[in-house]
């Protein structure tokens, strides 16, 4: 690579996605700084999903510019590739092999990167490493699934929804590992629809809404703009923020 | 154990490989299924020895003596048969003819039959020997046992070109959309995984368990059942792997798009039951008229089941295949390549 430091990690203008009649991403503009944790906080159906996945060069967007390490999609695929680390929504691992055997297939796609052994030692899987994926907890799997994600030392991680699902102690196990990775210089860009998360591991914060962006800043500039009284009362949450700009209430409809 | 990761290519032979030996149900369609296949076709076709004609008699006046006369012969087996049920004792194979007794009695068989015919000639020889024919001369016979010529030899060849298709087909095809329904394959390819290696890794997996999956059926039939094998090792070998590469890169484009079981099970009968029927699985393709041969001999299953049978029945060298060998190789690179446009990773 070029030896120009390029500030953002990801910046995407202007993008636009419909399926059919419905518009998932409508005029959505972000940019992500090297370093930091960026959360898209929105309720089920606002376009987080698609949004990263466009990010991800998983989807083509219909219209709009994706720049991701300061590379593009159409051109810097492999590359891009090597560097990011994913993590979708329901994937399902293969039930039958282990958790070392999947992630020794996944560590052979790179061409750099962590041994099995501190990649199991990162996500606390080092006891469930002859298991067969199958057998583990949702946590569990959701941590093999970050392993995956970590096994090519990536220098980016995209993360969609990590921790829908879990119980409590999960989840905070799950925002242990983040949190180790970005001590380690690691950016994030993540989908989530828990305020809690948005606030404990987010720097900045865009929600979205209807495919496009409504709100941008960091949890706290967020709270600080509510002006109800109702809510001034009490702590305010991104909760109020969210139901103060559209008037619904962030978890409407979640399933 | 080992820590360290191997090429990728290796590696995701070796997951599939583990799934599919870690998944007791594929173990059983690719390994215990030809085996009681098998047994099922020894007990079938126990050996060569000539079967008896089975000869039912409807009741009348004359019909102890029609007894009587049949009675007594190696060949012949009488059996009862209901009054009114003879056209379905027929039809069931319980009796091959019946005999009415009348002033000539009358045979009743199914022409379009073998063995109905043969039945015929066995008790038209034995009613008229017991009505007092006398033979010109008797001719003396020279039993000859040609191997190879049964039809349980003309069989097993076809059954492993079936069931290398078979596994080949549902092994690729299941596979790929049981990863698509769970989202693997979208993971994957969020990976820097190459997506050739992925399907190569299919097949190659697949051609790994094609050794034991043809060895079955071929010692059976050798060692048990006495079917001959003339050709070489290695010209069996090369058919057999040809054929196996040739279905897998068609379970590849079967499984290229559908999203559902159910899609990819419609899809993988509809086009393996039309090859099971004219490609000369149980009987021969000769049978179906010329005007269709040419898309018949075009099939990839009319091609390796006519390549096995040549080698491993006639001893036939690999040039002697080489436009059936030629056949499968174009359907093996094409369905690749169509394959790999096609395939749906999400």
């Amino acid at each position: 690579m070029s030896g120009v430091t390029i500030a953002h990690a990801v910046r995407c203008e202007a993008l636009h996605k419909r399926y059919g009649d419905v518009v998932a991403v409508d005029g959505l503009s972000l940019t992500v700084q090297r370093g930091e944790c960026f959360g898209l906080l929105g309720p089920n159906g606002a376009g987080k999903t698609t949004t990263i996945e466009i990010l991800e060069g998983l989807l083509q967007p219909d219209a709009g510019a994706v720049e991701v390490l300061g590379l593009t999609w159409r051109h810097h695929a492999i590359e891009l590739r090597q560097r990011l680390g994913i993590q979708l929504q329901e994937t399902q691992l293969a039930d039958k092999l282990t958790v070392a055997e999947t992630l020794r297939l996944f560590r052979s796609f790179y061409r750099a990167g962590r041994t099995v052994d501190e990649l199991l030692r990162v996500v606390e899987l080092e006891s469930k490493r002859d298991s067969w994926v199958v057998k583990l907890s949702g946590g569990q799997k959701q941590r093999l699934a970050l392993a995956c994600a970590l096994a090519g030392a990536p220098d980016l991680l995209f993360l969609d929804e990590p921790t829908t699902g879990l119980d409590p102690q999960s989840r905070r196990q799950l925002w242990e590992v983040l949190g180790r990775f970005r001590a380690g210089g690691g950016t994030i860009l993540l989908t989530t629809h828990y305020m809690d998360e948005a606030q404990a591991l987010c720097d900045r914060v865009a929600i979205v809404d209807r495919g496009h962006v409504i709100a941008l800043g960091t949890p706290q500039e967020l709270i600080a703009t509510l002006t109800a009284p109702r809510v001034v009362t009490h702590h305010g949450t991104l909760e109020d923020v969210f139901m103060s700009l559209t008037g619904r209430h962030l978890r409407d409809d979640e399933d | 154990m080992r820590t360290e990761a191997y090429p990728p290519l290796v590696e995701l032979t070796l997951a599939r490989l583990r799934e599919f030996v870690r998944e007791p149900e594929a173990m059983f369609w690719a390994f215990i299924f030809p085996i009681i296949m098998s047994v099922a076709l020894a007990v079938a076709f126990p050996g060569q020895e000539a079967r008896p004609a089975l000869v039912g008699v409807v009741d009348g006046p004359g019909a102890e003596a029609l007894r009587a006369a049949l009675a007594g012969h190696d060949d012949i087996v009488l059996r009862e048969i209901p009054a009114g049920s003879d056209l379905s004792a027929i039809r069931d194979g319980d009796v091959q003819v019946i005999v009415v007794p009348g002033t000539p009695p009358t045979y009743r068989f199914d022409p379009e039959r073998a063995e109905g015919r043969v039945a015929r000639l066995v008790v038209d020889n034995a009613l008229k020997r017991a009505a007092g024919r006398t033979e010109p001369w008797v001719a003396r016979e020279d039993a000859v046992a040609v191997p190879g010529s049964r039809y349980i030899d003309w069989l097993i060849p076809g059954l492993l070109g079936m069931n290398i298709m078979s596994t080949g087909m549902w092994g690729i095809g299941f596979a790929i959309v049981q990863a698509r329904l769970r989202k693997l394959l979208k993971r994957l390819v969020a990976s820097p995984m190459r997506r050739t290696h992925y399907l190569l890794a299919q097949m190659l997996a697949r051609l790994v368990f094609l050794a034991p999956e043809a060895i079955v059926p071929l010692a059976f039939g050798a060692l048990v059942l006495g079917m001959p094998v003339r050709g070489s090792l290695a010209a069996i070998i090369i058919v057999c792997v040809w054929g196996a590469i040739t279905f897998t890169a068609l379970g590849l484009l079967a499984g290229s798009r559908a999203r559902t079981l159910e899609a990819i099970s419609g899809l993988l009968n509809l086009s393996m039951v039309p090859m099971w029927i004219v490609s000369g699985v149980f009987f021969s393709s000769s049978n179906f008229p010329p005007a269709v041969q040419p898309a018949i001999q075009a099939l990839p299953l009319t091609a390796l089941n006519d390549a096995l049978r040549a080698v491993i029945l006639e001893g036939a060298p690999l040039r002697q295949i080489a436009s059936e060998l030629a056949i499968m190789a174009g359907w093996a690179v094409s369905s690749f390549i169509l394959a790999l446009k096609l395939f749906r990773w999400r």
